[in-house]
């Protein structure tokens, strides 16, 4: 068990949730105290004692699934090794748990299940399904999702949650819209409940076949905050559309703080003297002013061209969860040609909406609706140039490959030099930078700084720095060294 | 009364009989707590019942409830002990004459002491249930305040010594994840995410926080509860909310849900104008 247990944190390490040594002496020591053999205890001790954090719950749960899969107690109809005792007899008159059901029984036998709400026939006929359909080769070192897939194609899950809805159905009696409505999130649950069988039964014949490790190093997934957003899958969007409001709402709260805690400024003798009075003179509270805290105005520039689309929604979002953080907001977006889109985001609104009307009603595409980063920069330093004041903070989001087109720099120096501070993130990483048709370098000469910005996490480093950066008194030098040297300059 | 936690089962039972549905997860984390002696650290959305958690535990095992309700800006001496100095003053005037070195010494005592939350479920003969309520809102700085009590069970106090805690407290901490906590004080907790219940789990609290509604009823409030809770609301209706839904229907002598009710009684549920007309669109395409 110990050596278990210490393989399963180094798992979780390895996933990117934190355990601490404390912890994972804690997990031993809980575990002395349960019973070992009830797996829900096991599994909800470990999770109290190892994951502190909800957003990695999920992690936990993939990693307990593959270490704690092996000894399930559903497991007798398929070892050959057990006599053919009064057990087996029992089992084969119950429904979907003996085998040498053909397909169209075992669909039924899966419809039952799940009509009824029975779960532990459900679990028996998934397995039979694992058993007859999935065709797992042994020894090869996949994830088990292709098997799923095939085991799912051939049950025809669709015609399956068809009927599974129609009897559902019948059953209520009177139909309005809403009970419609409810019975179909209810089925499409149960459905949900016969695929995470099937997905663990998988999972628990690829332990089986290649130990708990092999299989976890497989499955490893990053964890959602890591999750780059130019190759986000669906479900990966999903998971990041539900962590972002939280991710804002924390950061506001953390960069609120640091300005009340620095609003304390300069002794204000004045207000001392007063007070002094109170105490015969002598100045035993000393009063200090308050400084008004520096909110940057934002004007934020980004590619919604094809590849850049989820990276922009993200940075758009996240930015204008921030609202409350900057004094002023404009948005524009750009692939060959720019458009404001502040009125379509004003606070209130519904951000799915307001994306939806940005990339419908947003003016563009000036020729063909290939990036061309130099026109857009020149439209928009032309119509918006003069609106940019020493107080505005740029930020462009792009990944800077121009389609070989004219890159135009000088529009950008231009922008560079009338705003406080101008900065470029990049959702590619960096070693691609300057490849191929990205014009990176060229313009990363006139940005204070260049970002990479690949998931959530960088981009919530990025939104905290330019939320706190501080006021600059003097004229900034342009074309510092520093900022040449962070890029390689190559062409 | 502990002897209520010395199985998981027997959590859930004692908690039921306070009408707390406990499931798996909670009553595991309450039977450990109390095994090892931990706090228990827990998150999860407004309104699910975390504080409640707490009250229903102190109430099963017959222990008092000592609250500390954190808010920014709380400090030592409302969370621990100040010295009570009106009255260490009025010591010091009453008998000038004394030697300062006996007054010094008395002053300093116990007597003096005037114990804030923290102290008072340290210094408690008998065992309490200690909550820390909302501890995400006060600074990282004074989340440190915390460690020793909820590691050692102790306060430090310069003048006094060590106070030990001559029993146990049972320590939990709730927080609405505004930000994060300090790796330190995470360290120190189990954890327990209390999540929205299951539609079953549900109209069962419904049931026993609703005396008089229907079983049919429930089951239709938890039912079009998850519903609403999978669309993308700003604030998902908590289980508190659906409790004061189920008793305006209840008032209202509704016996089925229809689109009409909803519609008519939708502002219990959800208290964000975009949210309600967002939740009535869902509902009837």
């Amino acid at each position: 068990m110990l050596g278990l247990l210490s393989a399963f944190v180094e798992e979780l390490r390895q996933v990117g949730v934190p355990v601490s040594m404390v912890e994972s002496i804690d997990a031993m020591n809980a575990v002395q105290h349960i019973d070992l053999a009830d797996r829900t205890s096991l599994k909800e001790t470990l999770r109290a004692t190892l994951v502190k954090n909800a957003r990695h719950e999920g992690a936990f749960d993939t990693a307990f699934e593959v270490f704690f899969a092996a000894r399930r107690p559903h497991l007798e109809t398929t070892d050959p090794a057990e006599p053919e005792s009064a057990g087996r007899s029992d089992e084969a008159g119950r429904q979907g748990s003996g085998g040498g059901m053909d397909l169209d029984e075992l669909i039924e036998a899966l419809y039952e299940a799940m009509r009824n709400q029975d779960f532990s026939a459900l679990r028996s006929a998934a397995q039979q399904a694992v058993d007859d359909l999935a065709g797992i080769e042994p020894g090869r070192p996949v994830g088990g999702t292709y098997y799923l897939y095939r085991t799912l194609r051939q049950l025809d899950i669709d015609a399956l949650t068809d009927r599974l809805i129609e009897a559902m159905l019948q059953q209520e009696g009177e139909l309005d819209e809403l009970t419609r409505r409810l019975v179909t999130e209810e089925a499409g649950l149960r459905i949900e409940r016969l695929r995470e069988e099937i997905k663990e039964e998988i999972r628990r014949r690829l332990v089986e076949d290649r130990g708990h490790e092999a299989v976890a190093r497989t499955l490893r997934q990053p964890l959602v905050e890591e999750v780059d957003l130019m190759h986000a899958t669906r479900t990966d969007l999903r998971n990041l559309e539900q962590v972002i409001e939280p991710l804002t709402r924390k950061l506001a709260a953390r960069l609120a703080q640091r300005r009340r805690l620095a609003s304390r400024g300069r002794l204000d003798f004045r207000k001392t003297m007063r007070s002094s009075l109170a105490t015969g003179g002598v100045p035993i509270d000393p009063k200090f002013r308050h400084v008004r805290p520096h909110r940057p105005e934002l004007f934020l520039l980004c590619d919604i061209s094809g590849s850049m689309a989820t990276f922009a929604r993200f940075t758009l979002q996240f930015t204008y969860a921030m609202g409350t953080q900057f004094s002023k907001q404009r948005a524009f977006v750009f692939v060959d040609a720019v458009d404001e889109v502040t009125d379509h985001l004003k606070p209130g609104i519904d951000f799915k909406d307001a994306l939806v009307r940005i990339t419908t009603e947003a003016d563009v595409v000036w020729l063909d609706g290939h990036s061309d980063y130099g026109h857009a920069l020149e439209q928009f330093s032309v119509k918006y140039g003069r609106e940019i004041t020493p107080r505005s903070t740029v930020i462009i989001a792009g990944d800077a490959r121009n389609n070989y087109r004219d890159a135009r720099e000088r529009y950008l120096a231009e922008i560079a030099e009338n705003c406080q501070a101008l900065y470029w993130l990049n959702p590619e990483p960096k070693a691609y930078w300057d490849s191929g048709d990205s014009v990176m370098s060229r313009y990363a000469r006139f940005c204070d700084e260049v970002f990479e910005v690949r998931n959530l996490r960088q981009l919530e480093t990025f939104v905290e720095r330019v939320a706190t950066q501080p006021r600059r008194a003097t004229r900034r030098r342009r074309y510092s060294s520093t900022t040449r040297e962070s890029l390689p300059m190559t062409r | 009364m502990d002897s209520v936690l010395s199985s998981p089962q027997g959590v859930a039972d004692a908690l039921r009989s306070v009408d707390y549905l406990a499931d798996d997860r909670i009553a595991q984390v309450a039977f450990l707590a109390h095994t090892l002696g931990k706090p228990i650290l827990v998150e999860g959305p407004a309104g699910v019942g975390k504080t409640e958690l707490a009250k229903s535990l102190a109430k099963v095992t017959g222990r008092r409830l000592i609250r500390l309700q954190c808010y920014e800006g709380l400090d030592e001496s409302r969370a621990l002990y100040e010295w009570n100095y009106k009255k260490q003053l009025l010591r010091i005037q009453a008998d000038q004459d004394h030697d300062w070195t006996e007054i010094e010494g008395d002053i300093f005592s116990e007597d003096f002491l005037l114990a804030r939350p923290l102290l008072e479920a340290i210094r408690s003969t008998e065992p309490v249930v200690l909550l820390i309520d909302e501890i995400d809102r006060v600074e990282m700085e004074t989340e440190a305040l915390l460690l020793e009590v909820l590691s050692d069970f102790q306060v430090s106090i310069p003048e006094l010594g060590t106070v030990s805690a001559t029993t146990r407290p049972m320590v939990l901490l709730t927080s609405n994840n505004t930000r994060e906590l300090s790796e330190a004080l995470k360290r120190r907790c189990l954890f327990l995410h209390i999540a929205y219940p299951s539609p079953e789990r549900e109209a069962e609290i419904l049931r026993a926080r609703v005396p008089g509604l229907a079983d049919h009823l429930a089951q239709e409030i938890a039912r079009v509860a998850r519903s609403i809770r999978q669309m993308d609301l700003k604030k998902a209706p908590s289980v508190s909310e659906t409790i004061d839904w189920a008793m305006t229907l209840l008032a209202l002598g509704i016996d089925h849900i229809d689109r009409e009710v909803i519609g008519d009684t939708m502002h219990v549920l959800l208290k964000y104008q975009n949210d309600i007309e967002r939740a009535m669109k869902e509902l009837s395409d």
